[in-house]
């Protein structure tokens, strides 16, 4: 059996490849969500590997959170990026300046 | 190499291939299905250590529903996806810089860490004869009962918020109106003329 630190430089290497896909897409929302997605697998990933070479369930249970607040973080985000894109015609992040925040 | 190890490796390298493909493509619509490629990999590591629950709802939430929600989305909005790839090639080298970075970061830890002594677990431990769904439900259902509840209410929420952010009413359509056509009456609605013959209307 492969040990825990195999799971962890893999979910370390897909954490970074979720960074490098936000640094990356900076005008692109679509897929700076789905780097969000990849960095939330990451750490997912890392959850139940130490719960499983730890005998010890919390991590599971964690990562059933993580996995809820995840997916209600994608469909308020699409829900947001589809009503954007209706009032202004892009979804660029530039364009989102109305706020002036 | 074990078989177990041989699929660790298979499965380790669809997630990265995934996540790195998902980044780097230049159409959306590749990028949601390389994406799902990840979660499929994800899939067979979860399957792997044990944890079967979390490797279906993995499979179902995710590439069921959250990944179909992108394509949707992708597909719905008419984005001209070429302008927003424009400046990748400005943005790279401060991506790599920044990936690089982090990752070597990550990489000094991953060789040191130790356990502290007289760690102690969280939750039940892993039960030998109970299967993993079995275990998770009797820790979800009594510890973490509360937590369960507000997750139930955090995705209440988000259906609430997503539908009434993307519902609209368009005036520039033609839409039924029940009760109005449920109240018309023939003596309303028809008109009898009596047309003379050679004048017509």
């Amino acid at each position: 059996m492969v040990g825990l630190e195999h799971y962890l430089g893999l979910a370390a290497a897909l954490f970074v490849i979720g960074i490098f896909g936000l640094f990356l897409n900076r005008k692109n929302i679509i897929v700076l969500l789905m780097s969000i997605e990849l960095i939330l697998l990451a750490v997912n990933i890392n959850l139940v590997a130490f719960s499983a070479y730890l005998g010890d369930l919390t991590g599971q249970v964690f990562t059933l959170f993580v996995l809820t607040v995840a997916a209600a973080e994608a469909a308020i985000g699409l829900a947001i990026l589809v009503s954007f894109f209706r009032t202004r015609g892009s979804i660029a992040v530039e364009d989102v300046n109305v706020m002036k925040g | 190499m074990t078989v177990a190890g041989f699929a660790f490796y298979v499965f380790a390298l669809t997630v990265l291939v995934g996540g790195l493909f998902t980044v780097v493509s230049r159409n959306p619509v590749h990028a949601v299905l390389w994406l799902i490629t990840a979660f499929i990999g994800a899939t067979g590591l979860f399957v792997l250590l044990g944890a079967e629950f979390i490797a279906m709802l993995l499979m179902i939430v995710y590439v069921g529903a959250v990944a179909v929600l992108f394509l949707f989305v992708v597909m719905m909005l008419d984005v001209d996806f070429a302008e927003l790839r424009a400046g990748m090639a400005k943005y790279l080298p401060i991506a790599l810089l920044i990936g690089v970075i982090l990752l070597v970061e990550l990489g000094m830890i991953l060789g040191t860490w130790v356990t502290a002594d007289g760690v102690e677990m969280l939750a039940a431990p892993v039960a030998g004869e109970v299967q993993n769904t079995a275990a998770l439900g009797m820790v979800i259902y009594t510890d973490y009962i509360l937590l369960f509840q507000l997750a139930g209410l955090v995705l209440l929420v988000a259906m609430i918020g997503a539908i009434v952010l993307t519902m609209r009413h368009r005036r520039d359509i033609k839409r039924q109106n029940v009760v109005e056509q449920m109240h018309r009456d023939p003596k309303a609605a028809i008109r009898m003329i009596d047309v003379k013959p050679g004048q017509g209307l």
